[in-house]
This record gives structure tokens, C-alpha cells and sequence, in this order.
């Protein structure tokens, strides 16, 4: 395939979209999935069906839409009118949706989720543009919203310099947490030495309640291809993997798809577009194992090494895999490429804050009246996030924290709610940007008993190579417990956050280093809490069940009785 | 050779370009405790003790991987490491049954050597006292999980040295253990040449000979540099007279 028949390629399918009079969008990810959204399709295809509509009528299976709490999601766009969204489907209201709005112009009102919501307003779809529109299953969909343009772009206009020098003016950063500048990161595996290089995708996310990347992988898989081939054309590699998720097997499945439709379509394989640029991209699936998001533990288990993580340095850059240089980035990065390929560095550069540039994908969850995937500028507010976004949280709570990033992160408690959500202000409040996950939590949540659940998640994923990690989480988890359970003794929070600066500082990998960060925030922000909880002998939030006796300190406690009583207890003479 | 420049503990030293900072670190005399690395072996960067200051960065790097650099500035005894390495050997005493009384390797315990020479006198932490089982279906050797502390040292030189890569480990976290073929016993193993090399490089009681009772283990490092030296220099000479033991 040439670049002109990649033109006419999308002339062809956008002559086809608009001689249909109307298109019905039926969400089909997981969440919308998990609640039905396969019935309400059949039903939408079933009514298009009986009521022979099926020439100007077309139902299209799509990616996320976003208000995944309110699925099954179905969009109508009839022609000439703006879309309509429907909220909490049914397989009778999609028959409605039919029957009323797209044969009689009549919407089902009380299904309708009004697209002037914050909710839709605030955000801001980069990544996520195609996300809810196109059928990620079908190549055609993705071309005509100008897929693969980028690419054909940069292999005919551009050098590889330029495309590395393109990302860093924009200003991208690792969208995996860290926020190392993707610009700078392509730059050196382009001039590390070696004849065979690597491209990488990170898809192994693993925080719990976060699921950005693979809303990406399954909305928009030939997005990321994009993204991953031109990155392959930068630094000079051939040769790309996908790393997926175990638990994640309809991404896997599209993926999969896809690859094997750009391959066919030339689009991938070898020499991409009738370019000298040859690149092959497969897919690995995860085992499950958490550490595997971590990159030198990813890269082992691409080797089919056990999933552990190496020192660095070396650098995936200098030496990856196969000791060949490594590029690696998560999905979401990859995810930006095209964008900015197609529109350019100052156009994206436009997006965000000094030093966090574009938009970031948030899962957002917890006690708000909307959760579900969102993209904002970077630097928005958190409290505009909640209040706005997500409708703020449910009558007859308050806001208590927001805890981003898992396992790795912190909670922000409500004094800092106006704190610009960027790199660089979160990571100053102990928690960090992560890979997006935002969980909200309200006044009836515990804090020691929200540490001890990300503790416990650590504990269980820890590989065991270095022993800060292995023994350090055990240890912080079973005092998280004593102090839960009404068991703590006073010396056990020093013992506790001790503990945290010794496994943060000495760990071997970033899954050690950071487990201690939701004892730490906590502490820093809740530290009362605790002391509740140790000292008088109760939970402000409710939720331990303090079950235990408390274990007294009697070296420090019996002086102390005696000096009080005056004399030795009688039941201790 | 190129020559490098660099400071330990504010003296300037210099060694060979390429050099491992734990080997440079030792060159001069200063005592650096490994518990998962051995001279001949791969380093590793498990066991967290060797960690040395970078005095520029205030970061921890393990000296055992990290390539020593001109210029270098580093600390290895500061308050800090010093108070971490005691806080690692009690993590390591708390995580499994390390009783020395009824130890085979009482009195020439690496564990048990660290331990005391940083003066750790008690375990803050709880016991996790977990029950691990014990093999001893080999003819001359058994593995006790209680002692194992997971420095897989015998992964290693059975993968390195001896090529027949018997051990590996299985589980993760504080599950994780060493196993022998595809977790099975020890004397059903067909990959494993009998050889010892596991035994004579574990640091702790888990690896010994059968038979030897409390205190009665010796082991000996000296064989690997033997079989290094042989291989790589054709020199087959025993640097120790090779009678002695440890100690």
C-alpha cells in the first residue's frame, strides 16, 4: 500500500459513512461489556432488522465512550444533528432508541445523558479522540479519521532526527509515571551503538481500579501501532513488542487484529507504505505478575526469564533486550505520537502546564456520582475534576482524599484540592501522576485501613530478589494489621515509618521503592488517624473492627502505673 | 588499561577502568558485607547490604553492579547504611526460622557473621515463622527452606559454573524458594551431577552435607576461583595450599 492508496482508502469509507443516513454507536470495552452492552447490540441490530433499516441504518461496535458507570453506552448520530448519548441501555430501550428517535425523531428522553454535562465539557480527547467513535476492529474506521497519515508523513518528510526533535519540542513525557521526557529517551536509543535495536510498549498495567491502557488498546489499537512504528522509524529499529496484560483478553484479541490487518495491508511487516522501513510488531502476554509493568522486569519476561528486575544502570537505552538498546514506553505515551506527528509539537505544546505538557488519562473511581475514563489538560484542578467531572461526590458524604497513582502513589487530602494536577505538584505532595489511576474516597473510609490494602497488594506482588522489598512489606503489613486490629503498640508507628524510609531508600526496583508512599502519605496527611487508632484504642471512620487487645508497653506502662498509683498494682505484686 | 580516580570514604583511591566498586571497595582493605554476592559469580543486587553513598546524589547504589567511575565520590560505612544493613539482617533473621543453636553452620554462618560483627542484638520485627519443608532425598546433600535467606547463589554457580541449572526459584515474595528441577525432590533430580558447588557456596545452613550435624558444616569458597582460573588461565593452582576452609 502506497500513500495514495491510503488517501483513497479513506475517501472510500467516508463516502460510505455518509450515504448512511444514521449511525448507531454501541460501546463495546469492558466495562460496558460487563454490564450488557453485547445484548443491547443485538437488539439494536435485531430492531434495524425488523424494521428494515438496514440500507441507511448502520450499528457499529465501538471503544470507550468514557461515563463507564453509566454503561451500557449507546451514541446516536443521525445526520445533520449533533450526537445524542443514552445512558444505562437496555435491550427494550435500544428497541426504543430505534423505534422513537431514529425512525421518528424523537428522542427517549429519560435515557438521554445530556452531552453539555461537565463531564464531556472539561475534558480534553487527544489519546482518546477516536475512543468511543470508531470500530476498533475495522481498519477502515481509523483511516478515514486520517490513521496512518502520521506515519506516511514522517517516513517520506521526515528523518529520523526530526522525529525524535519533533517529540522533544512538544514536550511529551512518560505518560507510565515517572515523567522522563519521551523526547529525550528516543533520542538515546537513536544514537546508542548496536545494529539491532527494540521498541517496546508497556501494556502491563496493573493498579488497582486503573484501567487507561487498556481502554486504549481496545478503543484505538491502530493508534498505538502507529505510534509504536513511527517510534521504530526514529531510533532505527525493526522490531517492536506489545506487551499485554494477561487479564486483559479482548485488548490482546484486537490487538492481534490489527496487527494482522496493517501486515496485510502493508501498513506493517516489511517495508512499511513502499518505504526502505521495514517493522514487525509482536504481541507477549503477561503471566499476571505486577512487577512485569516494571521495564527491566518486562523486558526479562519478553526473554522468557523469570519476571525480575535488573539494576539500572544499565538503562534500556544502552542495553535491553538482548543487551540490544530499548526503547520503552508505556501504551499511553505511544498514544500521544500521532497527535503530534499530525499536528505538531506547538499544537500539543499548547496543551498543559510549564512543564507537563498535553492531556493525561484518568480512571477515575470511587465515591464521585460519575465515575469512568477521562482525559484532561494537564494542570487542571483536582477539585474540578471531582466536582466537575465527576459530579462531585455523592449527597450526604464529604470528601475525605483522592489517592492517585496505586500502589505507588499517595492520597490528597481536601486542603489541597486546588493543587494543579502535573507532574511536578503531585510528586511535592507525596503522591505521584502514576499511570492515572484517581480513586475518591469519602468520610467513611479509613486511611491506616486504605494503607494496609495497597501494603497487602505489595506484599503479594513483590518478585522476592532484593530483601527491603520481599521481608520490608511483610513486616509494614503485619504492623498496618496490629494497628487495624486495635493491637498496635505506641512504638510500632516509629517502627512502621522507619521501616518506610528504609524500603523506599534501599529497595531495588520502583515497585519497593514506592510501596511505602500510601503509608506516607497517610501519615503526613492523616497521622491523627493513626494515633486513633494506637492510642485510644478507636477507628474515627468506623471501619475497623478492633477486634484485638491492645498490647501494652510494660517496660514504658508499669513505671508509669505505679508512679500514678502511688504503689504496685495488687494484680502484679 | 585506563586508569580511574575516584574516593572512598574521603581518600582518594584509583583502580582499573571497568572495575567493580565492590571489588575496589575491598582492594583497599574495607569490609563491605555481601550476603547474595560471591566473587566469580554474577552480581546481583539482591540482598541490599552492600549498598554504598553516592556523596553527590545522597542515593543508595548497590556496589556490587555498580562500575566503579572516575570521579567518583562515595561513602560505605555512613550512619544511615550502617543503621539499613542492621535493619536488612533483621528482616532477614524475623523472615525464617534461623535457629543457630541447631544450625549445621553455627560458628561459620555468613548471616551469622554480619550479624554479629554489626553488633545486632535483638529483632525488632515479628518472626513470620513459617513452615518450610526440608529435602533430603539427594545421597549427599539436603536443603533446609528454614535457613534459606534467597541469595540463590546456588542458582547461580549450578547455571554458570557447573552448566546443569538445577536450581531455580519458584513463588514470588516472601513465598519465593529455591527448588530443584521442576519442584521436585532433590535425589529425583536427573539435571543435577551430584557436584556440591550449591553446598560449598551458601552462605547459611540451608545447603549441607548430610551428616554433619550442629556446628560440624565447613565450607569453602576457594574452589570457585579454582575452576575460574583453570578455565579462563589454564592455571590449576589452589591459592590456599587448599586445605583450609573458611576462616
Amino acid at each position: 500500500m502506497k500513500r495514495s492508496d491510503l488517501q483513497a482508502m479513506a475517501r472510500r469509507e467516508l463516502d460510505r459513512q455518509q450515504a448512511t443516513r444514521c449511525r448507531l454507536l454501541c460501546c463495546a470495552s469492558t466495562p460496558c461489556l460487563s454490564s450488557g452492552a453485547a445484548t443491547v447490540q443485538q437488539a439494536l441490530e435485531q430492531a434495524v432488522t425488523d424494521n428494515k433499516l438496514d440500507a441507511e441504518v448502520v450499528v457499529v461496535s465501538t471503544g470507550c465512550m468514557g461515563p463507564c458507570s453509566r454503561g451500557p453506552m449507546v451514541t446516536v448520530q443521525l445526520a445533520g444533528q449533533e450526537d445524542t448519548y443514552y445512558e444505562n441501555v437496555t435491550p427494550e430501550s435500544a428497541r426504543q432508541i430505534v423505534a422513537e428517535h431514529v425512525m421518528a425523531n424523537q428522542p427517549v428522553a429519560d435515557k438521554i445523558m445530556p452531552s453539555d454535562l461537565p463531564f464531556f465539557a472539561k475534558q480534553h480527547k487527544i489519546v482518546l479522540a477516536n475512543s468511543g467513535v470508531i470500530d476498533p476492529e475495522r481498519l477502515e474506521d481509523y483511516v478515514a479519521r486520517d490513521g496512518y497519515a502520521a506515519l506516511a508523513h514522517a517516513l517520506r518528510e521526515m528523518t529520523p532526527e526530526e522525529v525524535c526533535a519533533e517529540i522533544s519540542k512538544s514536550g511529551l513525557r512518560g505518560r507510565g509515571g515517572a515523567g522522563y521526557p519521551t523526547g529525550l529517551k528516543w533520542d538515546l536509543v537513536r544514537k546508542a551503538p548496536g545494529e539491532k535495536k527494540y521498541v517496546i510498549a508497556n501494556g502491563d498495567e496493573g493498579d488497582p481500579g486503573a484501567y487507561m491502557d487498556r481502554t486504549l488498546m481496545e478503543s484505538d489499537p491502530h493508534r498505538l501501532l502507529e505510534g509504536m512504528a513511527i517510534a521504530g522509524y526514529a531510533v532505527g529499529a525493526e522490531q517492536g513488542f506489545l506487551y499485554v496484560r494477561g487479564e486483559y483478553p479482548i485488548a490482546a484479541k484486537r490487538l492481534e487484529k490489527a496487527i494482522r490487518t496493517a501486515e496485510r495491508r502493508g501498513l506493517l511487516g516489511s517495508r512499511v507504505l513502499e518505504s526502505s522501513f521495514s517493522f514487525r510488531i509482536d504481541i507477549r502476554i503477561g503471566a499476571g505478575a505486577f512487577v512485569c509493568g516494571e521495564e527491566t522486569a518486562l523486558m526479562a519476561s519478553i526473554m522468557g526469564r523469570r519476571g525480575q528486575p535488573t539494576p539500572r544502570p544499565p538503562y534500556p537505552a544502552q542495553s535491553g533486550l538482548w543487551e540490544c538498546p530499548t526503547l520503552i514506553n508505556n501504551v499511553e505515551t505511544f498514544g500521544n505520537i500521532v497527535p503530534i506527528i499530525a499536528h505538531g509539537a506547538d499544537w500539543f505544546a499548547s496543551v498543559g502546564t510549564a512543564k507537563s505538557k498535553g492531556s493525561k488519562i484518568f480512571a477515575l473511581a470511587g465515591k464521585v456520582n460519575t465515575t469512568g475514563l477521562i482525559e484532561v489538560p494537564m494542570g487542571i484542578t483536582l477539585r474540578e475534576v471531582i466536582d466537575d467531572i465527576g459530579g462531585g461526590v455523592a449527597d450526604g458524604f464529604s470528601f475525605k482524599a483522592a489517592q492517585t497513582g496505586g500502589p505507588s502513589g499517595g492520597c490528597i487530602p481536601a486542603e489541597h484540592l486546588d493543587t494543579p494536577m502535573d507532574y511536578e505538584s503531585l510528586r511535592a505532595l507525596g503522591a505521584i501522576m502514576g499511570s492515572g489511576g484517581l480513586i475518591v474516597m469519602d468520610n467513611a473510609s479509613c486511611m491506616p485501613d486504605v494503607a494496609k490494602f495497597f501494603m497487602e497488594f505489595c506484599t503479594d506482588e513483590s518478585c522476592g530478589k532484593c530483601v527491603p522489598c520481599r521481608v520490608g512489606t511483610v513486616q509494614m503489613h503485619r504492623i498496618l494489621e496490629r494497628i487495624t486490629n486495635g493491637s498496635a503498640a505506641p512504638a510500632d508507628l516509629q517502627i512502621l515509618q522507619d521501616l518506610c524510609t528504609m524500603v523506599q531508600e534501599t529497595s531495588l526496583c520502583g515497585l519497593g521503592q514506592s510501596a511505602p508512599n500510601p503509608v506516607l502519605s497517610t501519615l503526613r496527611f492523616y497521622r491523627e488517624e493513626y494515633e486513633a487508632h494506637i492510642q485510644r484504642h478507636e477507628c474515627p471512620a468506623g471501619v475497623c473492627k478492633m477486634t484485638e487487645a491492645p498490647t501494652l508497653e510494660l517496660v514504658e506502662a508499669l513505671p508509669r502505673r505505679i508512679r500514678e498509683l502511688g504503689t504496685i498494682p495488687m494484680s502484679l505484686a | 588499561m585506563a586508569v580511574i580516580t575516584m574516593t572512598i570514604n574521603d581518600e582518594l583511591v584509583s583502580g582499573v577502568e571497568g572495575q567493580s566498586l565492590l571489588s575496589l571497595i575491598r582492594e583497599q582493605g574495607i569490609e563491605l558485607p555481601t550476603l547474595c554476592h560471591l566473587e566469580g559469580l554474577e552480581a546481583r543486587g539482591g540482598c541490599r547490604l552492600c549498598l554504598v553513598e553516592m556523596q553527590s546524589t545522597q542515593r543508595l547504589l548497590p556496589a556490587c553492579t555498580t562500575t566503579a567511575q572516575e570521579g567518583m565520590s562515595i561513602q560505605t560505612h555512613s550512619e544511615r547504611l550502617v543503621r539499613y544493613r542492621r535493619m536488612i539482617l533483621e528482616l532477614l533473621f524475623a523472615e525464617r526460622n534461623h535457629v543457630c543453636a541447631v544450625c549445621v553452620m553455627n560458628g561459620r554462618c555468613e548471616l551469622q557473621d554480619e550479624a554479629a560483627k554489626i553488633g545486632m542484638d535483638h529483632v525488632r520485627y515479628d518472626y513470620l515463622v513459617p513452615e518450610l519443608p526440608m529435602d533430603a532425598t539427594h545421597d549427599k546433600f539436603a536443603i533446609d527452606h528454614n535457613r534459606c535467606i534467597l541469595c540463590t547463589r546456588c542458582v547461580s554457580v549450578c547455571d554458570s559454573v557447573e552448566g546443569a541449572h538445577t536450581w531455580d526459584v519458584m513463588g514470588r515474595g516472601v513465598n519465593s524458594r529455591v527448588i530443584t528441577d521442576l519442584n521436585q525432590p532433590w535425589g529425583s533430580s536427573r539435571s543435577c551431577t551430584s557436584c556440591g558447588k550449591c553446598v560449598q557456596v551458601c552462605p547459611t545452613g540451608a545447603l549441607a552435607n548430610k551428616g554433619s550435624t550442629v556446628a560440624e558444616m565447613v565450607k569453602r569458597h576457594d574452589f570457585l576461583q579454582w575452576i575460574l582460573d583453570g578455565r579462563e588461565k589454564k592455571q590449576w593452582v589452589m591459592h590456599n595450599g587448599g586445605s583450609e576452609g573458611r576462616r
